[in-house]
Formats: C-alpha cells, structure tokens, sequence
C-alpha cells in the first residue's frame, strides 16, 4: 500500500476542474433560420437492437431533408441525440437538457419510450412542447380534448388490442368463435406492458374469451418459466407484448416449449427483424402487426440511398435502411418535419416554428394521399388526418408474418374506434379529474 | 502558508467540541451555506438547478445515509435503492390518500417507513457479515423491486404501474419553479448533514465505528451488537427513505418501479467509494461526481472536437467509472474526500512540501 | 434407555434442527402443487426437470464465482462482466473465422484479461479487505460491460453450436401429453458435468491444482514454500476465464448474445453461496437446488398468491432464490458444502 499519494493524482484533480469549468461555461451558439429537432434515443442496453434501427431511420430521413430539400421551405433542421438507455430518469434528464436548445426551443419530441412517455406527459404542458408518440404512449392520450400536448399518431395499444382480437376472430370465423377460447398475454412488466390490459379485458368481457396474463420481469432475458406458464395453462393463442431482447427470448423459448408459433401474435413493436432475425427458422408462422407498413423499400428510399447513403452520411448500415424498425423512424420523422412544414404554413413560411405552433399543426395535419405520394411515402402511409378531438389521426395497422427469411405482409385492418373512442375518453376524464384539468371544449379547439 | 490555523485556543468545553473548531473552517462553512441559499438562486439558470444542483442534493441524502452503514458501521449494503423506493412509495400513498398532511411530515413519515423497512431487511446482519450480508441486503432490493410492481396498493392501483404526483404544496407555498425546489431541497441537505455529522461523532456513532474496526472486540467492551447495527441500518434506511421521496416528488415527478432498481443500488454503493467511506464531505464529492460526469463526457468531447456517438459516450462513461473505482481503491482508498484533506494540509504548509 | 443421555442421532437432530426444518419445508412446497392438484403428474416433472437444467446452466456461471473465491478469497462480481465478454468476442469473431478459431482466439484474449486483472487490480489491493475487492471487481466488470459493448457493439449476435433447439416428448404412454425434455439443455447440462468433472481432476490430481488449493488454504503458508502467489492468481483467474467462456458459449447459443447476458450472474450468485463458496460440486447441487426452486416458485407459488392476494402472478423467480439463500444463510452461513468458519462472540 503507498505511503503517500501520487504527485499525478494533483494534476488530475485539477484536470477535472478544469473541464468542469468548461460544463458551466459551455453555451451553444444557434442562428436564427434552424429548427431543433431533438432526439431521444437508445443506443446500448438491452433495448439498443430495436432503438438502433428506428434512430437511424429518423436521423437519415432528416439528413435527407436537409440534403435534397435544403430544410423545411429553407429553414435548416438541426438534431441532437441523447441516450436515455429506456430509462425513464435518464429521459427526463435528456428533455430537460435539450427542450430549450436551438432558436425556438426544441420542435417536438419523440420519447421513443412510454414509461419517459408517462414522466414527460406532466412536463409537456408546463414547457408548452408536444409529445409525438407514434404507436406508443398512454393510449388515452388519443382524447386531444384533456391530452392537448399528446399525440399517439397512427395508433395506439388500444387500436393494436383491438386489431389483434379482430384478426383472431377473423381466423376463428368470428367474434362469435372467440367465446370460450383462452388467450394469454405476454407482456413486459413494465407500462408499456399493461397498456393493452384495460382493452384486453373489456374484449374478454363482451366476447367471451378468457384472457391470462403473464408478466415478464424487464430485460426479459429469463423466460423459461414464464413459459411452463404458457404450458401449463394452454392457450389458444399468445400476444406477444414486449420490446428488445424480451422478443426474441420469448421466440426461443416458444419453441424450446413447443407452443406453435403460428398461434403466437405481437405487437408492432414485438414484429422487426432484430426479434425474429436470432431465432430464424424456428420463428416461421409468428405473425406481428405492422403500423401500416412493415418491411420493404419504397420511393421514399430510393431518394434515401441517392441522398443520403450514397453521399457517406448514412446513420446506419446500408442494409438496414427498409427494415421494420427504421423505416418507422421515418415514418415518424416525417409526421414530425410535415407537422413543422404545416405550422410554417400558418405562421410564417421560413421561419423557425415554435413547440406550441408545432402543436396546432399536429392537430391539424392533414396528409391526404397525393401529399403521401409527392413524399414518396404513397404506398407505406394511408391518408392521415388529425383534429382536436382526435389525434391518432388513422388507426389501421397490418398484420405480417415471418416465413423463416423475411416478413411477408398481410391483411390491413382498421382499429374499431367505436369502441375505443368512448373507453378513451372516460380514461382521458379520470386523469383530467385527477390532475385538475379542465378538458377543452369545441369552441376552444378552434386555432 | 496562506493563512494561519494556529493560535486559537480553546476556553471552554463546548468550544473544544464545536463541529468546526478552526475558525478559518467555521468562515468557509457560513460563506458556503449563504452562497447556497442567496447567490445561486440568482445566478444558476433553471436547467442547471434542475438537472444538475437539485439531483446532487438528493443523491448526496442518499449517499449520507449508506455512507452511516457502510463507511461508519462496516455493513454494505446493496439495496439502498429499494429503500429510496419505500420512501417515494410510502411518501406518494401519504400525498394521495391524507392529503391534508404537511409535505414535511410525510417526508419524516416516509423516511420512517424506509427506517421499519430497513431494520427488517438488516436484520441478517446480527448472523452474518461481508459478501453474504451484501447478498441479503440484494434479496430486500429485488423483493422491494417486485412487490412495488406486483402489490397494487402501492401504486394506487395504476393500471399502467406509473405513478405520478402533483407539485409539492407546502404552507400555502407551490413548489413548481426550480428555485423553490432547490431551496427545499438544500434546507433539508444541510438539517440532514447536520444531524448525521452529529450522530457519528455521539456514542452510538463511536459504538458504530468500533463495530466497524473489530466487532468481536466491541462487544466485548460492552457495545451491543444489535443497537449499534440495527441503529445503524434504521438511520441509514431513513436518509434513503428521506432521499427517495424527494427523488420522486422534486426530481422525477412521475416514476415507475423500475425507476429504484439495482443500477441505483450501486450508484450510490459508487458515490460513496468514491468519495470516501466514512466521511460527510466524501459523500457530497461521490454524489456531484455522479451527477456531473455524464455532463462533462457530453461536452468534453465536442469542446475538443471529437465526434463520439452516443452510444460510444456511454461506454466511455461505464469504462471510465469502473475504471475509477479501481484506481481509487487501488491508490486511495479514502477517496476524494481524503484528497481534499491532503490538498487543504499542503496549503498549510506552503510553500514547504511538508 | 439411557435417560441421562440422549443416543447421538437425536443429539445430532436437535443441534441440526434449522436445517431439518428449512428442508422439510422446501420439501413440503415442492410437493403440494403436486398434492393439490394444481399440476398433473406430467406438468411436474416437466417444471422439475425444466429447473434442474436451469439450475445446471447457473452454476455454469457459478463455477467461476467459486474457482476464483476458492483460490484467492475474492467475490469476483464480474463474472457475469466476463461471460458477456467472452461470448461477445466469440461471436464477433465468429463472424469472419471458423467457430473453433474464434473460440480459441477468445480463450487467449481471457487469459490475457486474467494477466492484466492480476497486475493492475490484485496487486495493489493484495491485503485488502473481502469487501474493498469486492468493490473492485464491481469496478472491474462495469468496466468490462463498457468496454466489450464499445469494441464489439450493442446488437444481438448469435453463436450457432449446433444444437438443437426443437424439445422433445418423452413418456407420452406414461403421462398424459408427455413431458417436455429441452435438448439443448441436455447437451448444455452434460457439458456443465463435463466440466466440473474436468475441473475437480485438475484440482485434486495437478501439481498446479494443488498449488491452488494450498493458495487458498493459507496464502502465507503457499507462500512461504515456494508457491508464486502472483503466477497462481493469474491462473485461477485465467481457469475462470474459461469457465466464462464456456458458460457465454451455451448462454448465447441459448439466449443470443447481448447485454443482458450478464445479468445471469446475478441469478447465479445466490447458487454460489447456496453450494458453499469453495466447493465446485456445491456449485451444481447449488444450482439445482436454486434452479428447481425458482421454477416451482414462478410457476406454482405465483400462481398461488395470484389467487390469494390477487395480484398478477409469476416474476417471483429473480427474489426467491434470494430469499432462499438468505434463509438457509441465517441456518448455515458456509452454505452446503462450504468450509465451517467459526465466528462466535
């Protein structure tokens, strides 16, 4: 053991306070025609293989953006990532750092997590930034009346639940056949997880299915037991319900047990290639929903690799871009830049937006099918247009099964907003009820 | 030789036993408390309050606390995290079901409720010391990890398991700017150390640190094993309760269970090997190390013009704590605050190297 | 009779009573799902087999815990650090040289690792406290965890051994649907005896394994007859290394290679402790035990307080073994085949 400290210990310790001092001083400079577009991601832990695909799909669309369109009407985008690891502190540490970069503060953010989804939904408000949550979030938050900053674009679990249940029932032969079958759902142990339970639960009721639900202790990497589980109880079908490694274990797992895949569903965000790619052959027959698109390459790409990837800036591999995952980080990109192209359109053209205009403009987005084929987004996007009230926008989504190679698609169907709608509401009521809001009226809906 | 310490004799018993005898100290400590108080509310922005002061307060009450148990009383303890959680649990039941209480009181409630806790998970440690009580300290983190996802009670019966609180009202006062929230929070840092820095230089601090060095000795010197340790566990259980409720209320707003996991467990375990075992000012380094490296790996890096991903900052960051933790261990086992006390000798004696 | 006197199996009974109780007790909950009819006969032995391979797998990684405990007194909490590391090498390399030669080049680069362990990090802390090297392993495997993921990246990758992944049926006359048997973890499962067989060899018949034993009998004593302390500790750790690799092998051919591989060791750490922390073939017994309880726990007991309390069942599994552990410390704090270390004040 030294007697004395190292002479180098001083030299450190003063090192150190010498770039402290650089973290206080340390100021950005921005100029005034950017927009900053904020990037939540996560790029290691055990979630990393699905964030890294839809990070880059998001990053290389706005370089593409910035490179073939000079920006949104010549105001540049400008990104910072941050890597919150799927944690919840961590995400709010990153919102609360990047919110206000940039000249108008930060456009709009993208959690990429419901449980950061949760902690920000109070934040949002106070900081007057929208939260675009694209097939994940709190599934009441589609009532735009109480969730004024929320935005679950394209669906929700509850639309998700619902197409699962109307796709099983359409294997049966109908809602009728669903009586009497048992249906288990494996989800991750987490608010991601139980989001579909509510939806789930009031299906059992009305139809008559029996509905058992297994929780799997986040990483998920352990499920041997969850799966004697699945044994034990024999299932007509599984829904699978969960995210990173959890996936693809489960697939594992399934068929160390033996449980027929073909009889296994998951959600989209249990149906990309880094769930089912590991497990290969002993995945074919699993099917997963899709928001509207799955894999596959489209105009939009080809402008991608011209733009983007050709020119050495791609984020990613060049193999990645057309996958599962990032192509929707481009799907959400763009509903992001078309949003600050729409508020542009009503507060001034070539300036930069800020988070409340971008608001408007998430509720008044309106991309019929001749915008979406202008884009090069015509065969992946079904027209979407959001309102006050509603802003999910459209709640179709796709099923697609895995054949040992690839994902093949399948049928599309259209989430049962007849139901949902009123459940969200009573949901979004509760909260308003207990937060001490005030939902707004149509009159104040108006811009 | 900046200035003189020497010279300052004592009169009186109470003066000889003050907690900062050398009046050079006693300056430094009011100048420190008043900048505190008055000149950073003015100077630091919003976001550096809030990202950076407000978390290191916090986790410096936490680090306090396991500091008691591991750097005073020689228990590790790996489940600091669970106890973090009973506090912000029991403190986010109290807001929710008597809502009437004032915020200090559910604070003191929670910290208690933590302290029950805690003493029942430390029990084993009246049989059983080292690695295996640190594994028994783990099995109170994972059963603490499980019943607040799987018991519905503690949550309010969320459907999603994501609990969230309203802004702190306290005496007709709305804590919801940072700078109300720092203020809170530094007062109950500086009661909190207060208190602690008493507490380990009174008897039952003294029969910890001589269970610490030799247990066997202690009690056969008279001091009872089962106070000092579990006295040990139920005020360190305290400060983490106390931590976890103002993790949750002033710096999280909104939580889920997994907000309280191992990852914390261990950070603090870091803190406090960092900044020192045994020392009040070693948790307050630990903790502000904690808080600000992931900053500086962020900024560092661009101000001299390398361009990491985020992912690669975040390996660095892993690397470079393991990496510390190794090299303070190897080379100075007190950690930072055993530097500072080297670093305040040698101006002492300046320009004289001893 | 001898009235005075009880006859010594009583006399033993009575002193051993904690034990006999914690055994009854674990006996009478492995078999009331069976008594209760919550499970047929076939569900049995299927979860009872599903633990014992689960619990063969733990103690796979236990193996290292007690390798390096056993020789230089440390809790190497990086083990599971270690397994991702060697699993994440052999994966990566894997993908441009033939699996055999990715192994080998796996195995060199944890020797390596076991050098540089020994120099920077057992050196300096040669004295030291159980718990300050405990705190220094913890460094040494966030360390690691950095370190790989930075080289080797953050994806899921896969280990192709071959194995096969379909289970099959067995007894399907005896028992109603017949009983699930894992193959993959049969092939795993004999590899782990393969090996404790292999590594209790090298102990009891080696020159250097009985150079490791004394090492760990009494440092200054090896010492003092010309054992090199430094050289010894570079070995154990490098064994360990292997046993890392092995383990990394099956649980990424299992599970695929990623981050939360090393999360294992944590499940594998009350194995260790259950077995006794110098005892290899504790480490299997170990594992059984704990393997075997956690199923039973997660599939039968969660579904009892399920029904009791009304809560969700299942993830009980990651606290139980604990908890187990933790009671049987209370009983018996060597563990089951762990060296008697009196203590008493």
């Amino acid at each position: 053991m030294k007697a004395t400290t190292p002479y180098w210990m001083g030299w450190m310790a003063a090192a150190c306070a010498a770039g402290l001092a650089t973290v206080v001083a340390a100021e950005d400079a921005t100029t005034a025609k950017e927009q900053f577009i904020p990037l939540l991601v996560y790029r290691t832990g055990p979630y990393a293989p699905n964030g890294t695909p839809w990070a880059n799909g998001k990053l290389d669309y706005l370089k593409l953006i910035n490179a073939r369109d000079g920006g949104v009407n010549g105001v540049k985008l400008t990104y910072e990532e941050c890597e919150t690891e799927y944690k919840t502190d961590r995400g709010v540490e990153c919102y609360e750092r990047l919110k206000g970069k940039g000249p108008t503060g930060a456009a709009l953010f993208d959690p990429q997590s419901t449980g950061i989804t949760f902690a920000l939904t109070e934040r949002a408000p106070v900081d007057k930034i929208p939260l675009i949550t694209v097939g994940y979030g709190r599934s009441e938050s589609q009532d735009g009346d109480v969730f004024m900053w929320n935005f679950p674009l394209l669906g929700t679990y509850w639309t998700a639940s619902d197409v699962l249940m109307q796709h099983i029932a359409k294997k049966e032969g109908g809602f009728d056949k669903l009586k009497g079958k048992k249906i288990a759902l494996v989800f991750h142990d987490s608010p991601f997880g139980r989001e579909p339970i509510p939806m789930l639960e009031e299906g059992a009721r009305t139809r008559g299915f029996e509905l058992i639900k297994i929780p799997v202790t986040p990483p998920g990497v352990e499920q041997k037991s969850v799966w004697l589980q699945v044994r034990q109880q024999h299932p007509d079908y599984v829904f699978l319900w969960g995210w990173g490694v959890m996936n693809s274990t489960a697939l594992k797992e399934a068929q160390a047990t033996a449980f027929p895949r073909d009889h296994m569903l998951g959600v989209w965000w249990s149906g990309a290639e880094p769930d089912v790619k590991d497990v290969g052959e002993g995945a074919k027959g699993y099917s997963a929903l899709t928001i509207q698109y799955g894999a596959g390459l489209s105009k939009v790409h080809l402008d991608i690799f011209k733009y983007v990837h050709d020119k050495g800036q791609g984020t990613g591999p060049r193999e990645e871009v057309g996958t599962v995952l990032y192509n929707r980080g481009m799907l959400i990109q763009m509903l992001s830049v078309e949003a600050i192209r729409r508020a542009q359109e009503r507060f001034g053209k070539g300036k930069p937006m800020t988070g409340e205009q971008v608001r408007w403009a998430l509720e008044n987005l309106n991309l019929d099918q001749k915008r979406l084929d202008a884009l090069g987004f015509g065969e992946m996007l079904k027209p979407v247009r959001t309102s006050c009230v509603d802003h999910v926008g459209a709640s179709y989504a796709r099923i697609q099964t895995w054949d040992g190679r690839q994902w093949v698609a399948g049928e599309l169907y259209e989430a049962n907003q007849q139901i949902i709608t009123p459940m969200a509401r009573s949901a979004a009521e509760a909260y308003a009820a207990s937060k001490k809001i005030t939902p707004r009226t149509p009159q104040d809906c108006r811009a | 030789m900046l200035y003189r310490e020497n010279g300052q004799f004592k009169t009186s018993y109470s003066a000889d036993q003050q907690l900062l005898p050398i009046a050079q100290d006693r300056w430094l400590m009011i100048a420190l408390v008043a900048s505190s108080f008055i000149a950073v509310p003015l100077i630091a922005s919003d976001y550096t309050l809030r990202a950076l002061i407000i978390p290191f307060l916090i986790l410096a009450i936490a680090a306090i606390g396991l500091n008691i148990l591991v750097g005073y009383c020689g228990q590790i303890s790996l489940g600091s995290a669970g106890l973090m959680g009973v506090g912000a649990y029991v403190a986010f039941n109290l807001t929710l079901r008597v809502p009437q209480l004032n915020f200090l009181l559910v604070l003191l409630l929670s910290g208690a409720g933590a302290a029950l806790v805690g003493i029942a998970f430390g029990t084993p440690s009246l049989r059983i010391k080292g690695l295996y009580l640190a594994v028994a300290t783990l099995a109170a983190q994972f059963f603490l990890d499980w019943a607040f996802v799987r018991v519905r009670w503690f949550t309010a019966d969320s459907p999603s398991g994501s609990v969230s609180t309203n802004p702190i009202e306290l005496l007709g006062w709305t804590l919801d700017r940072p700078v109300d929230k720092y203020l809170l929070v530094l007062g109950l840092v500086c009661l909190l150390t207060l208190a602690a820095k008493n507490l380990t230089r009174s008897h039952i601090g003294r029969a910890w640190m001589a269970t610490r060095d030799m247990d066997v000795a202690a009690e056969i010197i008279g001091v009872r094993p089962l106070t000092a340790k579990l006295s040990a566990f139920a005020v360190s259980s305290f400060y983490a309760g106390v931590a976890g409720a103002l993790w949750g209320f002033v710096h999280l707003g909104s939580w889920e269970p997994a907000a309280f996991g191992l990852v914390m467990s261990l950070n603090v375990l870091f803190m406090i090997i960092i900044g020192g075992l045994g020392s009040m000012i070693g948790s307050f380094f630990g903790a502000a190390f904690i808080v600000v490296l992931p900053v500086l790996l962020n900024r560092l890096p661009a101000a001299v013009g390398i361009d990491l991903s985020t992912a690669m900052r975040s390996h660095l960051e892993s690397m470079i704590f393991g990496g510390l933790i190794v090299l303070f261990l190897a080379i100075e086992p007190l950690g930072l605050a055993r530097l500072w006390a080297i670093g305040k000798q040698k101006l002492r004696v300046w320009p004289f190297p001893h | 009779m001898k009235p005075a006197m009880q006859r010594p199996s009583i006399a033993r009974l009575r002193r051993q009573w904690p034990v006999v109780l914690l055994a009854a007790l674990l006996a009478a909950g492995l078999l009331a799902p069976l008594a209760s009819g919550a499970a047929t006969a076939g569900f049995f032995l299927e979860v009872m087999l599903g633990g014992l391979m689960a619990g063969v797998l733990y103690s796979l990684v236990a193996l290292g815990f007690v390798l390096i405990y056993k020789a230089s007194g440390v809790f190497n909490y990086a083990q599971g650090a270690m397994v991702l590391f060697a699993a994440l090498a052999t994966a990566r390399m894997a993908e441009h040289v033939p699996l055999a030669l990715a192994v080998v080049a796996a195995l060199l680069l944890m020797i390596g690792f076991a050098w540089l362990v020994e120099r920077l990090v057992l050196r300096p802390l040669v004295n030291q406290s159980g718990a300050t090297l405990l705190m220094a392993t913890l460094g040494i495997s966030i360390f690691l965890e950095g370190f790989g993921q930075a080289v080797w990246g953050n994806d899921i990758y896969r280990i192709d051994l071959g194995l096969p992944k379909d289970p099959m049926i067995v007894g399907v006359h005896l028992f109603e649907g017949g009983v699930l048997v894992s193959r993959e973890d049969l092939v795993a499962a004999s590899v782990a005896a393969a090996l404790v067989l292999m590594l209790s060899l090298f102990f009891q018949k080696t020159a250097t394994g009985r150079a490791l034993r004394a090492v760990a009998d009494d440092h200054l004593a090896a010492q003092s007859i010309g054992i090199p302390l430094n050289r010894i500790w570079v070995i154990v750790w490098a064994v360990a290394g292997f046993v890392a690799l092995v383990a990394g092998l099956v649980w990424g051919s299992k599970l695929g290679v990623q981050f939360s591989l090393s999360q294992v060791a944590l499940k594998a750490l009350p194995v260790a402790i259950l077995g006794g922390l110098t005892s290899i073939p504790g480490a299997i017994v170990g594992g059984l035990i704990i393997g075997v309880g956690e199923k039973f726990a997660d599939v039968f007991l969660g579904q009892a307080l399920a029904h009791w309390f009304n809560l969700e069942g299942g993830g009980i599994e990651q606290w139980f073994a604990y908890v187990l552990v933790l009671g049987f410390l209370l009983v018996r704090p060597e563990g089951l085949f762990g060296e008697r270390h009196i203590d008493r004040v």
